[in-house]
């Protein structure tokens, strides 16, 4: 069985873990670097991307996390997850991870007064998809590789690079599950997974 | 598109669940916080256990310190304003303050009525020591809660009993049936739909985290193994010996709060924490606990 792991060390961890069980999938919390091995596949949660960047160096997970890319895995990252993915970042010189094709902005849409609800069309989802952004980041532009998968008033906020998925927005907050059971086919799919 | 609806603004205290929120008094401090990981900061004038020297009344933090903070850090800042006052948290809301706690450190501006949280576009935090005291809040509007302890004191005894006694309080509602429900709700003061729906769900419906008494990383550590989303940490940073590392300390501690070796290496060598008080040389009077109705 899949399994898939979410990184534990600060936000919405639990919501996360209870959505890729309603997809059928095994979850595992990821506090220690050596559970990467463990996983097939990984989701960086929201929460305080300058949190989890701090935590990330003081827990040795960089290189981990690099490699667990480089062989291949998918990973997602929703909000803070998707700063942390992003290959380059509005403002700053060095991204976190810097795999995934894409330029993103922090707190793009304004403070929390302005964060808000809406219902995105997304490529693949046959309803409408009832998004929440919480001081959400936005994807300023994607490279050639990048599938743009959703927009929200002519912003990207949903896109996929080979192995990895990002959106502005925390999917993880709503019972609609069809992204976590599209993140968790992308898993099942992938060419590394047994 | 919608703002300021429950799920947004509960969403926002979902994203700091393990984290440590931070007062800070100025652009410093603040910088000091976000570096050492606080998933917010709380700006205020002075940290509660000042408030308890100054005496007199602590009001709303001037708006100059607030902008101060907001300019300082990336990470969302919280800030203060006194139960019941309406303008106080309005000032605030204008500003583009990212949560107000509606707080019982700060002097009360009306000694019967709460604020009518679920008015505001900006969401609230606020205290509780029971489970009463939290449903009422939630009733209100308060996105987030926090067990009130006994703010300024650098003494855990307070913020472990509020946080023991609103969990116990939880799980005998989730295991009473639905008959007892409403018998319960009187007891309590609480909403009787609110503990419904706290049956269903399990757990309470919002964020629930431990504030009042944090001083050493261990104390952070224990709140976390009691239960709590996450800690407030008030005069337990810039009251101690050493601001930097205590911060970051208490940051893993809440963390790896079952990673006892870790606790152990990070709390060597940390210097003093802040001193501490014993409960029973407070007054009534000078309990911010008893302050909310």
């Amino acid at each position: 069985m899949t399994t898939i792991g979410v990184l534990g060390l600060q936000g919405a961890v639990r919501e996360h873990v209870r959505s890729i069980e309603a997809c059928g999938a095994n979850a595992l919390v990821i506090k220690k670097a050596e559970q990467l091995d463990q996983v097939d596949g990984l989701i960086m949660p929201g929460g305080e991307s300058t949190t989890m960047r701090r935590l990330i160096d003081l827990y040795g997970f960089m290189e981990p996390m690099k490699a667990f890319a480089e062989a291949g895995k998918p990973m997602f990252g929703t909000c803070a997850g998707l700063i942390l993915l992003a290959k380059d970042l509005v403002g700053y010189d060095e991204p976190h991870l810097g795999v995934m094709d894409v330029l993103v902005e922090r707190n793009s849409f304004g403070r929390q007064k302005e964060s808000f609800e809406s219902n995105l069309n997304v490529t693949g989802l046959e309803e409408p998809y009832n998004a929440v952004f919480i001081r959400a980041p936005h994807i300023v532009s994607a490279g050639p590789s990048t599938q743009v998968l959703a927009m929200h008033n002519d912003r990207i906020v949903l896109a996929r690079d080979g192995q990895f998925l990002g959106c502005s927005f925390h999917p993880e907050l709503t019972e609609d599950h069809r992204l976590t059971k599209y993140f968790v086919e992308m898993v099942e799919s992938a060419p590394v997974s047994v | 598109m919608n703002t300021g609806t429950d799920r947004v603004k509960r969403g926002m205290a979902e994203m700091q669940k393990g984290g440590v929120i931070m007062d800070v008094v100025n652009a410093e401090q603040a910088k000091l916080a976000e570096e050492a990981g606080a998933v917010a900061v709380m700006a205020l004038e002075r940290v509660p256990s000042d408030i308890r020297a100054a005496g007199g009344v602590a009001r709303m933090a001037d708006p100059r310190i607030v902008e101060e903070v907001m300019n300082a850090v990336s990470i969302p800042v919280m800030a203060k304003a006194r139960i019941g006052h309406i303008t106080e948290a309005r000032v605030l809301e204008s500003m583009g303050v990212d949560y107000i706690d509606e707080s019982e450190v700060l002097t009360p501006a009306d000694e019967e009525y709460h604020l009518l949280k679920s008015d505001f576009t900006v969401p609230f935090v606020c205290g509780c020591r029971d489970l009463g005291e939290a449903t009422r809040r939630i009733g209100e509007g308060a996105a987030m809660l926090r067990t009130k302890g006994e703010p300024g004191t650098g003494n855990i005894v307070e913020a472990v009993r509020h946080l023991r006694k609103v969990n116990a309080q939880v799980r005998r509602v989730v295991h009473m049936t639905k008959d007892e429900i409403m018998t319960e709700a009187k007891l309590l003061g609480a909403p009787f739909e609110l503990l419904l729906e706290i049956k269903e769900l399990g757990r309470l419906p919002v964020v629930n985290f431990a504030a009042g008494g944090v001083a050493t990383p261990s104390d952070a550590a224990l709140m976390m193994e009691l239960g709590a989303d996450g800690v407030f940490v008030g005069s337990g940073i810039f009251k101690s010996d050493n601001p930097e590392k205590f911060a970051r300390a208490i940051v893993q501690a809440t963390t790896h709060y079952q990673d006892y070796e870790l606790i152990a290496k990070i709390s060597k060598e940390l210097g003093s924490a802040m001193k501490g008080m014993e409960i029973s040389s407070l007054s009534l009077e000078d309990r911010m606990q008893e302050r909310g109705w």
